[in-house]
């Protein structure tokens, strides 16, 4: 894992002593609300509706045991007793008071953590894959990458008031895992001839007007990606739509030039930078990646393991997936509890999966974009007395991928931008196909929904998405089918007319049916939806 | 009836104006008829609440009710935590926001 240098340390703590100043100079009437909005946004501080909510950055959803620790106690502290991991691998805290914020920074900042660019017009968190460094298909670990994004990205000059949010991902396999191509830039980390670069796609997004991001280069060389993307980034900072903040974002940008007029003015950017030579020195990479190097992995162990308890096996079978040592495993943690809330965990929760982190993880974890978190290297020979552990604390949900594990976004029980809640459709939902059996035999369905059509629950890229709606003051669902964040990304279409929170559960339900009914051997729901079109569908739903 | 609605500065509570100061209970709420958006600059201004706005709302028998939705939820919490609300045990307490 990346540990800061004295740079990054020195910056991080100047901020929480700024923002301190701030908030005093706000809490004693020198500042405004007005003039004190922005300021407390740069640090990740929102007013949301029952109290202030701190958004806490974690890079490419890399945690450490002790940051994870950190977690944990500041949601004991400072807020009441639980956090919300979400669908940008980061964690939010619900109930913070103005006055406690900067002391929690300070905390954050002890464990090398903060909550900087979590939110405004600038580049936002990177994320990346989950199963970085220790899946076998990626041709290399992209979190190397990411890291110098984040350190070029952060207190960017350039680049901090941008007409919107930017939103980057960057992955190195082939299999999407972090939907890619649904942010404003994607980069693909690819072998060209035995060298290392990326494929890169722009102009990807969900929101009121979701796309799937256009490849705009095949390959950039791994010393170049920063000057392409500062190209990037600065043609859509020059001509992005400030006018509008509904067509400000990057993707409204390359639509309305055309991938190619886009591209050729990336390319025109980009000829110009390579002369002034704004790569960073190679050296910095080289001393970023030790420290996602290997850990000390056993040699010869085995793969065996005993599968005479059956929850066991049913676990193992649904959350592990393969690593690339021989001998160990990733071990996915569900936070997806039957009737529970996406994303959720209790203070005890998060302690207890800081300390298997560092008992059996090499003292290092991760959180998914689909609010579910990781223990990336695990010998298989401790994945019972995990199990175990996970099992005495609530976190042994065997749902990975299958019609439980939504995605939901906070939605009207938290969210000041919300027009319906989303959490008690994900609770019926859940209670609805609760039936290990049938979800097993649904096989891999993603449900993903938002409150709103900001669309932070991913409803765009599910196989079924939600959406929901305020019609006259009452909560209305939105259902869409087909869509998804993965390798194949597309984006869902609505199937009609709304429903109520009950109507939804009983259309997707009768979705669900008509795919059980028509599939063909080793079809997933979305292969059958494409096969069949909507048409079908859409009967079955509405008669 | 009207009432006035906004967060505590400090601790970021969701507070209603009760005629003469504020209070967490909505059940408390006066009624600010139009002089709502002066008092809530005026209570902003005096660094008592942040975010003020005023909503329609009525009197029926369980006291004051928010017209929205938004605003019921705020005025009880999650309705997913019913631990957290404000009526933490009062288990139709649900029912009033939908």
């Amino acid at each position: 894992m990346y540990r800061y240098d004295s740079y990054d340390q020195s910056i991080v703590d100047a901020r929480v002593e700024e923002f301190r100043d701030q908030t005093q100079r706000r809490l004693a009437g020198q500042l405004t609300e007005d003039q004190f909005k922005p300021l407390r946004l740069m640090n990740g501080l929102y007013l949301q509706l029952h109290a202030y909510m701190l958004r806490v950055a974690i890079p490419y959803g890399t945690l450490s045991g002790r940051q994870m620790r950190k977690l944990g106690e500041i949601a004991a502290k400072y807020d009441r007793g639980y956090g919300h991991f979400t669908t940008r691998q980061n964690l939010q805290y619900n109930w913070i008071k103005l006055a406690d914020a900067p002391d929690i920074l300070a905390e954050l900042a002890t464990v090398e953590m903060h909550a900087i660019q979590t939110s405004g017009n600038c580049i936002r968190n990177i994320s990346s894959d989950q199963y970085a460094g220790v899946s076998a298909d990626e041709v290399t670990d992209p979190r190397p990458w990411a890291e110098l994004l984040r350190q070029w990205s952060t207190f960017h000059p350039e680049f901090t008031y941008l007409p919107r949010k930017f939103k980057i991902a960057v992955i190195a396999s082939e299999e999407d895992r972090s939907a890619m191509r649904l942010h404003d830039i994607g980069l693909k980390l690819v072998s060209r001839d035995g060298r290392i670069g990326a494929e890169v796609y722009a102009g990807g997004g969900m929101g009121r007007t979701p796309m799937v991001a256009p490849q705009i280069r095949d390959f950039v060389p791994e010393d170049e990606i920063v000057s392409y993307l500062e190209a990037c980034l600065r043609v859509y900072n020059r001509y992005g739509r400030r006018d509008n903040k509904y067509k400000a974002r990057i993707k409204i940008l390359v639509h309305e030039l055309g991938v190619e007029e886009y591209k050729r003015q990336v390319e025109e950017e980009y000829a110009h930078m390579r002369e002034l030579g704004l790569n960073p020195p190679t050296e910095e990479l080289d001393r970023i990646r030790p420290f996602f190097a290997n850990p000390a992995y056993e040699a010869g162990l085995s793969d065996d393991l005993d599968r005479s308890d059956p929850a066991f096996a049913l676990w193992v079978d649904r959350q592990i997936a393969a690593h690339k040592q021989p001998g160990y495993a990733i071990v996915n943690i569900s936070l997806k509890p039957k009737g529970g809330i996406p994303g959720d965990a209790s203070a005890e929760q998060i302690a207890l999966v800081a300390d298997l982190a560092e008992t059996y993880s090499f003292d290092e974890l991760r959180v998914t974009h689909a609010q579910n978190l990781v223990l990336p290297h695990v010998k298989k020979a401790d994945l019972h007395a995990i199990w175990q552990k996970l099992d005495e604390a609530g976190l042994a949900e065997a749902n990975l991928d299958l019609i439980t594990d939504i995605i939901a976004c906070p939605g009207l029980d938290y969210c000041s931008l919300a027009n319906a809640r989303s959490i008690p459709l994900a609770q019926k939902l859940s209670e609805r196909f609760a039936s290990a059996e049938r979800q097993k035999d649904l096989g891999e369905l993603k449900v993903k929904i938002s409150g709103c059509i900001n669309a932070c629950g991913h409803h765009h890229a599910g196989h079924i998405g939600v959406l929901g709606v305020d019609r006259k003051g009452v909560e209305n669902f939105q259902l869409s089918l087909g869509g998804s964040g993965a390798e194949d990304a597309s984006v869902g279409q609505i199937t009609g007319p709304g429903f109520s929170e009950d109507g939804v559960v009983d259309a997707i339900e009768k979705v669900t049916n008509l795919y059980v009914a028509q599939r063909q051997e080793g079809e997933r729901f979305l292969d059958t939806y494409r096969r069949l079109g909507m048409k079908p569908f859409k009967e079955a739903i509405y008669g | 009836m009207k009432i006035l609605t906004g967060n505590d500065l400090s601790t970021g509570d969701v507070i209603w104006w009760a005629g003469d100061g504020w209070s967490r209970q909505v059940g408390d709420s006066a009624d600010v008829g139009d002089k709502g958006e002066e008092m809530a600059r005026a209570e902003e201004a005096a660094l008592r609440v942040v975010g003020a706005y005023v909503i329609d709302a009525t009197v029926e028998a369980g006291g004051v009710r928010p017209a929205h939705i938004k605003d019921r939820i705020r005025a009880l919490g999650p309705t997913v935590r019913p631990d957290l609300t404000l009526k933490p045990n009062d288990a139709d307490a649900g029912n009033w926001v939908i």
